[in-house]
């Protein structure tokens, strides 16, 4: 009798209109919870992305998760939609090889029940069983591919992807696919440099944190990946809250009330990492978008604690540049229930 | 090199070939132990060599001179500097086929600008290196120009001459100084193609001069670009406080002193070694005597101020205390 295939375990989901995301137990248990102390300021939370933590999203350099075919599928709208959501300037095809490497070998290595890569000189074979792809294909020639090896690899990639040149000492946004992003465009970023696309962030320049973070990048070798967390929160499970679709998702900010903050409002977090790719120089910028509802966050007593208390230290200039506004005291309300007042534990990761 | 006198993210490279190109410079192919290829580069690319010379750990940095299409070894060409550190005189005279050694991952401070369709590119003397894997990288590129101009003391003392000009072909100029031979500086920078990038690689006094020129023709910063490791100098012992550390060391005679910090087992931070990338910088709590800035990467006010120092290529006359 003929053993039946295993089940792949990805959850058949949607990030808009019906939003049926939902993340099981262990999910939530592994999330790259981004506290590590009971208040937040801008900081260059740097360190090395390796030797990850067994049974969280470190584990892995790249992380496929149960959301990974849906999260798929939901990029492969929006670039329906919006092809100028994946660009990449004339100089920066060899950066896309490069990032197709490095995603294929990482999880050919990693998840090699779903991932396979074969190598014969430039005659590469590439099985992605999750998503039902079986090609090959010739390494540096686009021809052989439907879309050039950037978009090829990302449409099999959660997160976005910054492609970041580097020249005279910065780092300039030159190629990328961004379609689960926090309110900004790659249309709009797209040719301007490290300090340009973070203009619009408050209170952080004057700190330095900016000067210090590009300096610390541009020391980024290979082999040697960094990375570092952010936050901010989303009504609904929406992976494409960009400008471009605001008149889609900006309404549903002042939708978050007492009865529904468990379920409707997330925690939105992005494990940001950065690696130097080794034909072209350039640093890849992967930003791998996380969701913890509010209900999801109580059940971890540590994480609502510490959510809580973040929320009503925050800065007043960095909740409003994040958009909390309409719900921040909503959400403070609902997690004050779960907080007992006690000391928690340092780091982020659940007791 | 961490406490476990290891380069971070060292690779393990087992010497395959050493090749005589002549009187002053050897080639030396790094291999892997299994024979699988070494990990990708771009061209002007660099890579650290460990060497164990009796007592001293020395790391030293070395241009990349193979081409990154073709990972199956890593070459570089190195000049035999008599009056140098030993580095160099340390690989000339020990190394051979089939040592064991260990290289970090290539890291580049001298990368082409990928948007230029014309590259200029001067060379000297043993500054030709890196030209040889950024060559090899722009052959790969249809349509973009390269010229090189290379100077050297003698021909017989020059390298890759035969590979250059079929890689090249009349787009690859020699100069002689025996032969009373110039790089024409002024004729080549006024005579370009807006957007055109410029590269130079050579002695000191040559790079300066370039600079100099090329600022003097209008050329913009961002489309100069060159690559200068200081050499890590010998110079009398001197004495460093580590204040963070808690720990007090001597710099020996032929020693850097990020060589000694490591060999105190402290874990300090760098990337070229050669006073280029800024990465090794170390604040500065006090000096009893004098620091000796040898450094590329300081302002001269930063160097005046004492604050600072490059532990990889600079020394002290005395002793000083760092942030360490």
């Amino acid at each position: 009798m003929a053993t039946p295939a295993r089940e792949l375990p990805f959850r058949d989901e949607t990030f808009r209109d019906d939003f049926t995301f939902k993340n099981s137990p262990q999910t939530v248990l592994r999330a790259p919870f981004p506290f590590d102390k009971d208040s937040y300021m801008y900081a260059v939370n740097m360190e090395l992305h390796k030797d990850g933590r067994a049974g969280t999203a470190f584990e892995e350099p790249i992380d496929v998760d149960e959301h990974y075919v849906s999260e798929m599928r939901d990029r492969a709208l929006v670039l329906d939609e919006d092809p100028l959501r994946c660009q990449s300037l004339p100089h920066m095809t060899l950066a896309g090889w490069d990032t197709l490497e490095l995603l294929m070998s990482c999880k050919a290595a990693s998840y090699p029940e779903w991932f396979s890569l074969e190598r014969d000189g430039d005659r590469w074979h590439w099985i992605n069983r999750p998503l039902g792809i079986d090609d090959t294909f010739t390494f540096g020639d686009e021809t052989t591919l439907p879309y050039g090896p950037l978009e090829y690899i990302t449409r099999q990639a959660q997160g976005d992807f910054c492609v970041l040149d580097e020249r005279a000492g910065n780092l300039w946004m030159d190629a990328g696919i961004v379609t689960t992003q926090a309110d900004w465009s790659l249309d709009f970023d797209i040719g301007m440099n490290f300090f340009e696309w973070h203009a619009p962030v408050p209170l952080a320049h004057e700190r330095g944190v900016f000067t210090r973070a590009l300096k610390y990048l541009l020391s980024v070798q290979q082999a040697n990946p960094a990375r570092r967390l952010n936050w901010t929160m989303t009504v609904n499970p929406r992976l494409d809250t960009s400008p471009e679709n605001y008149h889609k998702w900006g309404p549903e900010n002042t939708h978050i009330t007492p009865e529904n903050v468990a379920d409707k409002l997330f925690l939105r977090i992005e494990l940001q990492s950065f690696w130097r790719l080794p034909r072209s120089n350039a640093l890849l910028f992967p930003i791998r978008c996380y969701f913890l509802s509010m209900r999801d966050l109580t059940t971890v007593p540590k994480w609502a604690t510490r959510m809580h208390r973040v929320l009503k230290t925050l800065p007043p200039e960095i909740a409003s540049y994040k958009g909390l506004d309409h719900y921040r005291e909503i959400a403070i309300d609902y997690l004050a229930a779960f907080d007992d007042g006690q000391e928690t534990t340092a780091g982020p990761f659940p007791d | 090199m961490s406490a476990r006198g290891r380069l971070h993210g060292a690779i393990d490279v087992v010497v395959t070939e050493v090749v005589e190109l002549n009187s002053l410079i050897k080639r030396f192919h790094f291999a892997r132990p299994d024979g699988k290829p070494l990990p990708a580069f771009s061209g002007g690319a660099h890579i650290i060599i460990q060497m164990q010379d009796g007592d001293t750990l020395r790391g030293s940095p070395y241009s990349l001179s193979s081409s990154p299409l073709d990972t199956r070894d890593y070459q570089v060409s190195i000049r035999r500097d008599d009056q140098g550190r030993g580095g160099s005189l340390y690989l000339h005279r020990e190394v051979k086929p089939g040592m064991k050694m260990s290289i970090t991952h290539p890291s580049n401070m001298f990368a082409l600008d990928k948007r230029a369709s014309r590259h200029l590119m001067l060379a000297g003397g043993i500054g030709i290196t890196p030209f040889m894997s950024q060559t090899a990288q722009l052959a790969q590129m249809p349509g973009v120009h390269a010229e090189l101009h290379y100077g050297m003391r003698s021909r017989e003392l020059g390298v890759y001459l035969e590979e250059l000009a079929s890689r090249l072909g009349s787009r690859f100029h020699v100069y002689a100084d025996e032969d009373n031979e110039q790089i024409d500086y002024d004729r080549l920078l006024s005579s370009q193609p807006a957007g055109t990038h410029l590269y130079v690689c050579g002695p000191s006094p040559m790079i300066d001069l370039v600079l100099r020129k090329s600022a003097e023709h209008g050329w913009p910063d961002n489309h100069v670009h060159y690559e200068h490791f200081a050499k890590a100098s010998s110079g009398e012992p001197f004495n460093v406080e580590l204040r963070a550390s808690g720990k007090t060391i001597e710099v020996g005679a032929e020693q850097s002193m990020l060589e000694a910090i490591e060999a105190a087992g402290v874990d300090a931070p760098y990337l070229c070694r050669g006073g280029a990338c800024g990465q090794c910088e170390t604040r500065v709590l006090s000096v009893d005597g004098e620091l000796l800035h040898e450094d590329h990467w300081l302002e001269d006010d930063e160097k005046a101020s004492g604050e600072k120092i490059m532990p990889c290529v600079s020394r002290c006359r005395g002793t000083v205390v760092l942030d360490r």
